[in-house]
């Protein structure tokens, strides 16, 4: 078991004809993960290193049973093909593309209410399933197979961070993904952790936020009315100075909004055991999900 | 990315929004020959971007032409400092010439992204003039919030619920009606994060005219804006960060004295964390990016020690992908060609960092690997 993707889902690449799109293509597909297909406009019938490309999403859905997407499409295109996923009706998107106009993803956001595709991102380094399923840019050789740790996060390389200091404790995961780093993305912090909730495989979650917005101050409070499984919580961006983008669009504290401080305190008081340094985010999570100390 | 005043009040006159009669103004010779067409009273405005602008003397309003020219001649060129600029202040540029306007009432106005309802917020109240954060803090009911669908648009209710709680009747509620709906148009068109009228003015002769004008435009989304690009300031940004951007790198300048480069924007913050934790002050944010090729190392290089504060360097690169290899020689080579003095301890992680360790112990350079976090973190301290 894991969250969202499994060695039966059957992948699609946008822009699988592109620099990124083809590299990343061929890394999941070595990861193991079933790359049936590439969705570039205007080169339908190539083939992209024995990958079937085709000129939309609905045709390649038709041809190849595809039923999750990763886009690697420049960001003023990536809005449309988020859309263009959705009305293909995958069960899953995940969007890599960075840059993508915030307007463009509220128009794709509102759009997609009450569709039945889940998406992920943008901005992000996507999910991966150790072991199972890689859609997205993460290194998949730093992942453990088996849980029983699950990882959520707003950051990519941050994650990957984690996700090794895990695996050096001899802590497998279940399923790591990140949800992004723009103001405005698909599926939250609390999709994540309801669905590690619901995961028999998974006893413990690690969530790894950052400064900007209350996602993590809300999905605190979720955590505490509904999950009984041990979560351990990391805030990048203590330093950080406010009203200052930090890199990711979403990353800024404005109005005396989005500090780490107010974050961690939103943490603590629902029960996440907090980890403040990045170096000790291992240790604290054998600790936590494992009791041992040493 | 932020424009100043006049070109929002640029952009609302385009969208059909009137402001007062004004004039830019960017050399003290032609102060007077502005102030001489124009009517008092008049206000002297610094244009930057920072706010707190009226507080730290960069607002004045001018009775006569000799009061208007002497604050014209202070302001333009000053150092000016707001609880936003730090101590060092900003040059004032550019000041703006704006005709006066017999108030009988303010109010405010704003409209913005609102990341956790994934619509668009405007938000109105009769306290205009004031710290709208404070006003929603102690009188929260002073405060409309209105919460658009950017799918649906702004709808008549929506609009009426403002008129009503702004209390505005009659002609007023008209004309208010016909400028949200302008500027709502205008924040769409333009992509806008944030657009900020404080104060509204409600005059004595019953018209609402914008006096301050912020607007905010998404960086990400300046592909299909031209004209909003032209806008941009680059006197109101820091030096390296000018010269970090130009090279396609994510640099922010801060006050510490260890310079930072690391790939991937949440890693970075977390190493600045870990270097305050450490017990020493980060210098700089500085993502190179999730790739990090040796370019760009040394293009981060380069950037960190044009900071005449930076006393050690720290790099934490998660390579994954990358090879470490690689990595340490493209370190190295970007330490010789920037003729790098400063000592620098390197973290890396991925394939082949044995290897890559072995390198930089071999450069001869002032490297010092790291084996983990922790590790780095009591290098850190001990420089």
């Amino acid at each position: 078991m894991a969250i969202f993707v499994d060695k039966d889902t059957r992948v699609l690449v946008q822009g699988i004809t592109g620099k990124e799109g083809r590299f990343h293509a061929g890394q999941c597909r070595d990861y193991g993960t079933q790359v049936v297909g590439g969705v570039t406009p205007g080169k339908g019938g190539q083939e992209m290193e024995g990958t079937p490309v085709f000129n939309s999403v609905a045709e390649a859905c038709r041809k190849t049973g595809a039923n999750a997407s990763m886009i690697v499409v420049p960001p003023p295109f990536a809005a449309e093909a988020i859309l263009e996923a959705v009305d293909a009706e995958l069960d899953l998107v995940v969007c890599i593309t960075e840059g993508i106009p915030v307007m463009d993803m509220l128009r794709v956001k509102n759009g997609m209410a009450g569709r039945k595709t889940r998406l992920i991102g943008p901005n992000c380094p996507g999910i991966i399933t150790p072991g199972a399923c890689k859609i997205g840019i993460m290194p998949g050789p730093i992942h453990t197979p088996g849980g029983p740790v699950g990882v959520v996060s707003r950051s990519g390389t941050l994650t990957y961070e984690v996700v090794h200091q895990l695996t050096e404790q001899g802590l497998g995961q279940t399923t790591c993904l990140g949800i992004g780093g723009d103001p405005i993305n698909g599926t939250n912090f609390i999709d994540c952790l309801a669905a590690f909730q619901d995961d028999p495989e998974t006893k413990g979650v690690v969530m790894v936020g950052e400064i900007g917005g209350t996602a993590e101050e809300v999905a605190a409070d979720w955590i505490a009315a509904n999950m009984d499984k041990p979560v351990v919580g990391f805030i990048a961006g203590l330093t950080a100075p406010p009203g200052r983008r930090m890199g990711h669009a979403g990353a800024i504290v404005s109005g005396g909004k989005g500090t780490a401080a107010a974050k961690l305190a939103a943490m603590r008081k629902n029960g996440i055991h907090v980890c403040e340094n990045l170096g000790d985010i291992g240790r604290v999570c054998r600790e936590v999900f494992t009791g041992k100390t040493q | 990315m932020k424009i100043h005043e006049y070109q929002a009040k640029e952009l609302f006159n385009k969208a059909g929004i009137a402001t007062p009669a004004a004039k830019v103004c960017k050399r003290k010779e032609e102060i007077s020959n502005i102030v001489a067409t124009m009517q008092m009273p008049l206000a002297v405005k610094a244009q930057v971007h920072a706010g707190g602008r009226g507080k730290g003397g960069g607002v004045v309003l001018a009775t006569t032409t000799e009061e208007a020219e002497t604050a014209a001649n202070k302001i333009l060129g000053m150092q000016l400092i707001t609880k936003q600029t730090g101590k060092q202040g900003t040059r004032v540029n550019t000041i703006l010439f704006e005709q006066g306007v017999k108030l009988a009432q303010e109010l405010y106005l704003s409209m913005l992204i609102d990341r956790e309802h994934g619509d668009i917020v405007i938000i109105g109240s009769r306290d205009g003039g004031m710290d709208i954060e404070t006003v929603a803090e102690e009188t929260p009911e002073r405060i409309i919030t209105v919460h658009v669908n950017p799918l649906l648009g702004l709808q008549g209710y929506q609009v009426r619920e403002l008129i009503y709680g702004l209390q505005l009747q009659g002609d007023l509620a008209g004309s208010f009606a016909a400028l949200i709906k302008k500027l709502f148009a205008l924040f769409m068109e333009y992509d806008c994060s944030l657009v900020e009228i404080n104060p509204l003015a409600v005059t004595e002769d019953n018209e609402i005219i914008p006096l301050d004008a912020k607007m905010d435009i998404d960086s990400n989304s300046l592909f299909r804006h031209p004209d909003i690009l032209a806008m941009h300031d680059s006197s109101e940004e820091d030096e390296l960060e000018t010269a970090a951007a130009s090279y396609g790198l994510n640099y922010i300048r801060l006050d510490g004295t260890i310079g930072s480069m690391v790939n991937g924007a949440g890693l970075a913050m977390a190493t600045m964390d870990l270097i305050k934790q450490a017990g020493v002050e980060p210098a700089n944010f500085l993502d190179v990016g999730g790739g990090a090729s040796a370019e760009m190392v040394e293009n981060g290089f380069r950037i960190i020690v044009s900071d005449p504060n930076v006393q050690a360097i720290f790099i934490n690169i998660f390579g994954g992908i990358l090879r470490c290899d690689t990595l340490a020689e493209g370190v190295v080579a970007a330490a010789r060609k920037v003729g790098l003095s400063l000592p620098v301890v390197v973290r890396m992680e991925g394939t082949n960092v044995e290897k890559g360790r072995e390198i930089l112990a071999q450069s001869g350079l002032n490297l010092t690997s790291a084996t983990d976090l922790r590790h780095a973190a009591d290098l850190l301290a001990a420089i």
